[in-house]
This record gives C-alpha cells, structure tokens and sequence, in this order.
C-alpha cells in the first residue's frame, strides 16, 4: 500500500520531470515529442484527479525521503488545498499544450519548430507541482528555483531581443525574491531548528511576539515577490508580455498564484499558531498591501492599449483580492482565497488563450491596430465575454462567487475601506474589459483589407471553449467548489 | 567566530549591492552572485558555528556524536550554491547574448520590452521587430533577425 501512495504523492513532480527528460531526448522529432508531452500531461491529470479524490476522502498523504522520517527528513504531503491546486496545474498544462497545436510562435508551418518549448514547459511544471507538495519550507525554496529556471528558458528560447531583455529584468527581480526567501528560511531555522511545515507549526506557538513578526514578515516580503503584489510586482509588467500566447497564458495562470499559495500556506496554516500579536499585525499588513495591490494593477491596466499588457496587470489586481482573503485570517477567508484562486487561474489563462486567438486572426495584439472581431467571429466574442464579465465578478459567473466570499468575510469583520477599494476595482476592472470588447470587437478593423482569418484554430477554439464551460459550470454549480475551498480551509486550521 | 561571519556576510552583501544597482548588466550578475554568496554565508550560520568536526556517524553507530558540527545548514548550504551557480551562469550567458544583440551594456538603454513613453497619455507601441511575427506579415522589413 505505501509504495503506490508515495508515488502519487511524489507524481506532481515525477511524471513532468520524466516527461521533460523524454521531451528533450527528442527534440529531433517534433511529433513523438507532443506525443511523450500530451502523455506526460494526461499521466499527471489522472494522478491529480486521484490526489484530489484521496484528499476528499481524507486519507494521509504524505512521505518522507531517504530513511529520514519527518521533522528530520524532507517531507512530502498533500491536503485538499496542495490537491486542488495540482488538479489546476495539469489542467492549465493541457489547456497550453493543446493550444500550442498550430501556433504560429511555438510551432510554425513549414519552419523547424522550436524544440525546447515543450521540455522547458514540463520543467516548469516540476517546479509549480514541487511547491504545491513540498512540506518543508527550503524544499519550497528549490522548487520556486526551479520554476524560476523553467521560465527563464522559456522567455530565452524566443531570442527575440525584447524577450532576452525581459529575460534579464525577470531573472533579475525574481533572484532577489528567492535571495530573500533563502534569508527568510535561514533565519526560520536559527530560531525555531526546524523546516518541516508541521514542526514549524508546533514551534510557532512558543515564539515571542517579536520574533514571529521577524520571522513572518521576512517570508511574506519573499512570497509577495513572488506573488507579483504592491509594490514588488515590477518583474510582471517588464516581462510577461514578450512570451508566446499558449506559453503566457500558461504562465500568467500559474505562476504568480504558486506565491499566493506559498503565503496562504505560511500565514493561513505553518505559522497560524503564532502569538496573536504578531500574526495580526502581519494580516493587517498584508490586508493594506493587498487593497494597494488591487488598486495599482487595475490602473496600470487602465493606462495601457496591449492586451498582453492590459491582461498582464489585471493578474496583479486579482492577486490583490486572494491575498485580501489570506489577510482576514479566519476559515472563511482563507476558503475564499482558494475558490478565488481557482477561478481566476481558470479565467485568467483563458483570456490569454482568447488574446491570442484574436492576435492570429488581426495580426496585433495593440488594441489601436485591430477590430472587427464580433462581426467575423460572433462566437469568439461570446467566448470572450464569459471570462471578461467573470473578472468583473458578474452573477452567476464564477468571478461572482469568488468575490461575494471574500468580501462578505471581509464586511463581516467590518474592514470596510478594504471592501471599498474592492469594488472600486471592480468597476475599473469592467471598464477595462469593456476597453477591449469596444476596440477588438466592436470596431472595425484599422485595415478594411484585413482577412480576420487564421488556419489552425480547431485546437484553439476546443481550449477556449471548454474553459469557458468550466467557468459557467463554476458559476452554476458554486457548492461543488465552495464546499471543497472551506473544508480545505478548515483542513489547515488558521482560524483565529 | 560568528562576529566575523557576520562581518562577512555583512561586507559581502553590501558589496554586492553595490554592483547590483549598477547600470551595467554584467555588474548586475556579479553583484547578484556576490549577494547569493553573502546569503549562503548566513545560511550556514543559522545552525550555529559550533565544532569543526565532521558530521560522520561512525561505522557500528547509529547516532551522530554530540560534539560533531551541524549538518543540515551544510546540506541547505550546498544546495543553495549549486542552484545559485546554476542561474548565475545562465545569467552570464544571457547578458552576453543581450549585449551582442542590442549592442549596449547599459540597463537604461534596454527599451525593446518595455519602450520608453513618447506620449503623456499614450503608451508607446512595441519598437519594430519586438512582437511576435504574425504568418501573413512577412516578409518583415528591418527589426532584429
């Protein structure tokens, strides 16, 4: 019984490191590559769908590596929230692999396709899928490293020079953000000896208030970094718009909520017993952070007529409102967060996909250079207007549900300014959104001579499509997920 | 002994500050790799500089010797400087190739990502060459090959 239930707990990072390996042994043959990739990614969605099934039904998930039990050895556990956001992890994988079938980016017609996208994307994935199992916290650490480096390369293998540039500010920005998390883990372990997130826990409570604070703050400033919040998001904007679209919406679903993860699981579960003075004063932080990070990135959108970029600092607005939920600090806002979470990987991914379906088929992804999109495609705006109107948050779509948990639980505890920004952004959120449809879809094109067409889209539109019927289905069937997100909440206790 | 890590450490963070904030790229690298040094210096303090004896459980026994040195930070050390090597070399790489493309070693002249405003209200439009390259533009004139 141990040996299979250790190597689904281990499969997160198993089977996309096997499938990066097998990918890049052959980066000669285009076709047996997609092949070992479309494996390797369903192998991983079939050992999410059992890890999530396990987690539900409550069993034990974890294993400890090389004879060395836990607290000493590194430990591997999964709970509903690590499961979930595995299940997510390969969803997006397949989504982004389906997507890149015919993208004239990643693999052109009738040129060598660039053959180290597929590898690099796996190794990517090792490092979201390490972060979301790990249970020790320098464990962690490697993993945001490797994520680190799987990007990276995936930024070079364009080698276009505005992507080796963003390459650069990327890598820079982000190696401080480890840097500091390595200070963070350093100074956890000269205070409390330990690293496993259990041990941490039970240390926690014998802190002193001054030094949880330290500790606290040290490793929410790293996680912040690496969440893309006020005002440590620089990295994001610089960057992720230079990537290809099934890759960026890959990594715009993803990454930047791995750092939500990693604070919802130090503030919301590892360090939850810490001494009330010092966690509260850590929450009230993050809650003004989170408000400024909502109000920043929607204006930043505001400003700019790029829907990569617009799209881009719509990520920052949103992670404001998942950390608004860790901020609360009880069961329901942590639940929150996750229902938020989930739902925005999901939305957020698939906007992407749409922008890039609609830079195939107008030719710019600059909003003043294209149109035309509702009269030649009807559908694609339909498709578009699903995850636009569920950004915004309006019922009964998934975006609706995600905000009326947090910010109930946010009136509740009577932190109304942060509820105020909240909506504001909302609004400013629409008016973005509405920003898009009027200059995509509503106008006509810029150049009347302009096809409005692309070949190859059949994969596209299957992407597109289906992750708008999640949302919907979300948006209907809100129990389903919503019941999951607090028992997952309940599971790592956090309840002040 | 841990005063003089800490001066250390101290001096090698400041200096790789220092570079850090520098415009020039290849400065940027080495002062980031000189404050993963420093960082890595901390790191093997957290557990304590205590004995210089090695961390080696005897043939026969099962348990260390109580006077024998730390090993965890020497495990977190080693693998922290094989990660950071790792991205510092892919870092060099990738400013050498930055330079020979844009011909320019300065940060504050890297404007192909992010192009400098032109306008109060307006955001710049990509410089020509720095957006994907749609199937029905080319043959593209100029831009970067």
């Amino acid at each position: 019984m141990t040996v299979p239930m250790s190597m689904l707990i281990t499969s997160p990072i198993f089977v996309p490191l096997l499938t990066a390996v097998l990918a890049t042994l052959a980066y000669r043959r285009p076709a047996l590559q997609r092949a070992i990739s479309f494996t390797g990614i369903l192998a991983l969605l079939a050992c999410a769908v059992a890890l999530v099934q396990f987690a539900i039904e409550g069993r034990p998930m974890a294993v400890s590596f090389g004879g060395w039990e836990a607290p000493f050895g590194i430990e591997f556990s999964v709970d509903r929230l690590g499961a979930i956001m595995v299940l997510l992890t390969a969803l997006m994988g397949l989504a982004a692999l389906v997507f890149q079938i015919g993208d004239p980016e990643t693999s052109p017609a009738g040129e060598p396709s660039k053959p180290f996208v597929l590898p690099l994307l796996h190794g990517m994935l090792v490092g979201v899928g390490g972060a979301f199992v790990t249970a020790d916290l320098f464990n962690m650490y490697v993993w945001f490293e490797v994520m680190l480096i799987g990007v990276l390369g995936l930024f070079a293998a364009g080698s276009r020079l505005d992507q080796l540039e963003a390459a650069f500010k990327y890598f820079v920005l982000n190696v401080a953000g480890t840097l500091l998390l390595v200070v963070a883990v350093g100074a956890v372990y000269a205070v409390t000896g330990q690293l496993n997130f259990t041990a941490l826990s039970e240390a926690a409570a014998f802190l002193s208030p001054g030094m949880a604070l330290l500790l606290l703050a040290s490793l929410g400033v790293a996680f912040l970094v690496k969440a893309g919040a006020f005002p440590l998001f620089a990295w994001l904007p610089a960057a992720y718009h230079t990537l290809p679209g099934p890759v960026l919406a890959l990594v715009a679903g993803l990454l930047t909520k791995v750092g939500v993860y990693a604070l919802l699981r130090v503030f919301g579960d590892v360090f939850a017993p810490a001494p009330e003075a010092a966690l509260g004063l850590a929450l009230e932080a993050l809650g003004w952070i989170a408000a400024a990070t909502m109000l920043t990135g929607v204006l930043g959108a505001a400003y700019h007529w790029d829907m990569r970029r617009i799209l881009g600092f719509h990520i920052i607005s949103q992670i404001g409102y998942m950390l608004l939920g860790i901020a609360l600090g009880t069961e329901a806002g942590n639940g929150g967060t996750l229902f938020y979470t989930a739902h925005h990987i999901i939305v957020k991914a698939n906007l992407f996909f749409i922008a890039a379906i609609a830079w195939r088929m107008t030719g710019s992804y600059d909003l003043r250079k294209i149109g035309g999109l509702a009269n030649a495609r009807p559908l694609l705006a339909i498709v578009f207007a699903i995850p636009a109107l569920s950004l915004v948050g309006i019922p009964p779509l998934s975006g609706f549900w995600a905000k009326l948990i947090v910010l109930r639980e946010t009136l509740a505890l009577g932190h109304v300014a942060w509820t105020v920004v909240a909506l504001v952004v909302s609004f400013l959120t629409l008016y973005s959104m509405m920003k898009i449809w009027m200059e995509a879809f509503w106008k006509p094109h810029p150049d009347p001579s302009h096809p409005l067409e692309a070949r190859g889209l059949a994969p596209a539109w299957c992407v597109t499509i289906g992750l708008a019927l999640i949302t919907v289905l979300i948006g209907l069937f809100p129990d389903t997920l919503a019941g999951y997100c607090l028992a997952a909440a309940a599971e790592i206790g956090g309840a002040r | 002994m841990i005063w003089v890590i800490a001066l250390a450490v101290w001096t090698t963070l400041l200096v790789g500050a220092r570079l850090a904030m520098s415009r020039d790229l290849f400065r940027v690298v080495v002062g980031l790799a000189l404050i993963s040094s420093g960082i890595v210096l901390m790191l093997f303090s957290s557990g304590r500089v205590s004995s210089a004896e090695p961390a080696v459980i005897a043939a026969g026994e099962k348990v260390l010797p109580a006077t024998a040195a730390n090993p965890l930070p020497q495990a977190l050390v080693l693998t922290a400087i094989v990660i950071g090597f790792a991205l510092i070399c892919f870092a060099f790489i990738l400013v050498v190739r930055v330079v020979r493309d844009a011909e320019t070693d300065d940060a504050e002249d890297l404007r192909y990502a992010e192009p400098a405003p032109t306008h109060a209200v307006e955001p710049p439009a990509s410089p020509e060459g720095c957006d994907p390259r749609h199937p029905l533009d080319e043959p593209r004139t100029g831009g970067h090959p």
